[in-house]
């Protein structure tokens, strides 16, 4: 079988889950729950880590050589803010991939569609592989692809809600219609969700708050591991389609062709 | 149209009436629900509710684990100077109290931040009395400015300013604000607050509504309990809170619970709280509104920090001194006595012991 590796920003990666490392209790729970995730791409707030620190735990956790340590903007509530951020997470030498969040909201901290496709169009020109959270808007999604983004990361539900892909529909078209890689992000509280996303045909999911407040952060990382390697699988097989009618195997009327 | 004019409208009186009057059925509907509104808070801090505490806790405790995650932000305050025009008969910074006041140097402002800087805070709360002319805006800006560089979030308590004065102090790298509104009954206001500025009930009670146009990231508000009927003062910071988090869409909330219990400076509390209580109040303001950070005072004891925290509590601070100096050593003039006492590494065994994260740093220079 040929390697079904993800690609994002010509970098080939096994692994579709990407983790997030806010909530969790430690440092040192957070590392085992990568561990067992078998994530290759780890997202981490800059507002939470020192980068410039090299004995932060985030840095010690997330070992930027071991794997691609994908800075986000949480916190941002503009493009002018998050463009700030990104630049100092790039000047800290650790990577050129920024996680953009523009939030200014910060309850629900649904992404801001304007502000992000502003800070979208200004990183991209400086160099940045920019992942952008956005709602799900296939439209949004277009224009940001258009822009240059490496990825679109729309939300299958407010963030931390652990309530699912609510937003299905349109993310359906967006998968449909996209040319760079879906990353279902936010929302998913269940390996089921993170299943039913692969078999939407998403090229991967974002997890964080799920996993890290699980009574069993460890073992529920593996379970998300194992429900985003079903789903791709079921994905690569081809789903066989719901039927409203039953579809006997041998027909009843089969015989009025032959 | 500020908070001032809608809360002359309310009758806290009769809605607190409809809380006293929640029969025990209708707390057994609410615990079946998803989602509480403000018919629900009443009935969560009834006399009723105290019977099934253990139930809305648990529900407290997993709304705050799945919106805030296994951890708890760390602060420390600071404070600056214990000039005060004010007269909170309950304040140890009364202008009326007959203490040596200080107002700390430039080099002060240094050592104290490079002390509380060494211990591993990066997170830092200033504060300072009600005196403009000894500490105005001038003085906290420079202050701010002096040691932005050093924290990676500075807040403010502070007298109430205008917006414009805000902004100022926001531009310097304040990054939030907390202003209590001690009591929100007004006959009380005005018998603890004699004189000074914070005599004008509307000036403060709209302080919230100036750093909301202004721009904080956050604005923490409360009620000092003990001051008045508790329920009374849930009730109207739980319409101040449902007010502002609508208007002012971009900034976070917050709620402190400081309660007096001591007998500091001979104030004695004519409304004690219970424990039980404040841990209905906390409850409450949690099943509500789900996203606002709930801070809990220094003022508690160890034991009472170990245990509440776990039912909301989303900040905490840590060897807190209440004077100007009080760091460097040089100034005993508190503000008001902490019970927990506890230092930084002390406190972090005890969250790590219950399965909490301590975060020294959720935000950083570069969102200045």
């Amino acid at each position: 079988m040929n390697k079904d590796n993800l690609v994002i920003a010509n970098q080939n990666f096994k692994s579709r889950l990407l983790i997030g490392t806010g909530k969790f209790s430690s440092p040192d729970i957070l590392q085992k729950a990568i561990e067992a995730a078998e994530s290759e791409i780890i997202t981490v707030a800059v507002r939470r880590a020192d980068l410039n620190d090299a004995a932060d735990t985030f840095l010690k956790v997330v070992n930027p050589k071991k794997y691609v340590f994908l800075p986000n903007t949480a916190g941002a509530r503009n493009a002018e803010e998050a463009i700030r951020v990104a630049k100092l997470a790039k000047a800290s030498g650790i990577s050129n991939w920024i996680k953009l969040e523009v939030t200014p909201d910060p309850n629900y901290l649904l992404p801001d569609p304007i502000e992000t496709l502003k800070a979208a169009e200004v990183l991209v020109k400086l160099g940045f592989k920019v992942l952008p959270y956005i709602n799900a808007d296939p439209v949004l999604a277009k224009h940001l692809e258009e822009c240059g983004c490496a990825t679109i990361m729309p939300l299958g539900s407010p963030i931390g809600s652990n309530r699912g892909i609510k937003t299905k529909e349109m993310i359906k078209i967006i998968i449909e219609q996209a040319n760079i890689p879906v990353v279902v992000d936010a929302g998913l509280g269940s390996p089921s969700h993170a299943t039913e996303a692969m078999e939407m045909g998403a090229d991967a999911v974002l997890v964080n708050t799920a996993i890290a407040t699980a009574n069993n952060p460890v073992l529920f990382a593996e379970s998300f591991k194992l429900g985003v390697e079903a789903g791709r699988k079921a994905y690569l097989a081809g789903i066989p389609t719901i039927n409203a009618k039953a579809s006997a195997s041998s027909p009843l009327t089969g015989f009025l062709n032959q | 149209m500020s908070f001032s004019s809608i809360f002359k409208e309310l009758d806290i009186k009769s809605i607190k009436q409809q809380s006293l009057d929640t029969t025990s059925s209708e707390i057994s509907n609410i615990l079946n629900k998803e989602s509480w509104g403000m018919d629900d808070f009443l009935k969560l801090i009834s006399p009723a509710a105290e019977k099934n505490l253990e139930q809305i806790a648990r529900v407290s405790h997993n709304i705050t684990k799945q919106r805030f995650g296994n951890t708890m932000q760390i602060y420390i305050p600071m404070y600056l100077s214990s000039y005060c025009q004010n007269t909170c008969t309950y304040c140890g910074f009364n202008s009326k109290n007959i203490v040596k006041r200080t107002k700390l140097t430039k080099e002060e402002i240094q050592k104290e931040a490079s002390i509380i800087k060494q211990k591993g805070f990066k997170q830092l709360l200033i504060l300072t009395g009600e005196d403009s002319k000894q500490a105005g805006v001038d003085y906290i800006k420079e202050a701010i400015s002096q040691i932005s560089d050093d924290f990676c979030s500075i807040g403010l308590e502070i007298m109430p300013l205008e917006t414009g004065e805000y902004k100022t102090l926001i531009n310097a790298g304040a990054h939030y604000l907390t202003v209590y509104q001690e009591t929100y009954h007004p006959a009380s206001y005005r018998k603890y607050h004699i004189a000074g500025k914070k005599a004008n009930y509307d000036f403060r009670i709209d302080t919230p509504d100036r750093a909301g146009k202004a721009g904080f990231h956050i604005v923490n508000i409360g009620a000092l309990l003990g001051l008045y009927d508790w329920r009374y003062e849930a009730i109207a910071l739980a319409y101040h809170i449902q007010y502002l988090t609508k208007k002012y869409w971009k900034t976070k909330f917050a709620i402190s619970t400081p309660r007096i219990q001591d007998n500091f400076q001979n104030f004695v509390p004519e409304y004690q709280v219970s424990d039980v209580n404040l841990a209905q109040f906390i409850c409450a303001f949690r099943l509500v509104f789900n996203d606002i950070g709930i801070t809990l005072s220094t003022r508690e004891s160890e034991s009472i920090r170990n245990n509440m925290i776990k039912l909301g509590i989303t900040a905490i601070s840590a060897e807190s001194h209440t004077a100007p100096g009080g760091y460097a050593g040089t100034d005993k003039e508190q503000q008001f006595a902490t019970a927990d006492n506890r230092n930084m590494q002390e406190i972090a065994t005890m969250l790590n012991k219950q399965g909490y994260e301590p975060v020294m740093k959720d935000w950083d220079t570069a969102f200045k």
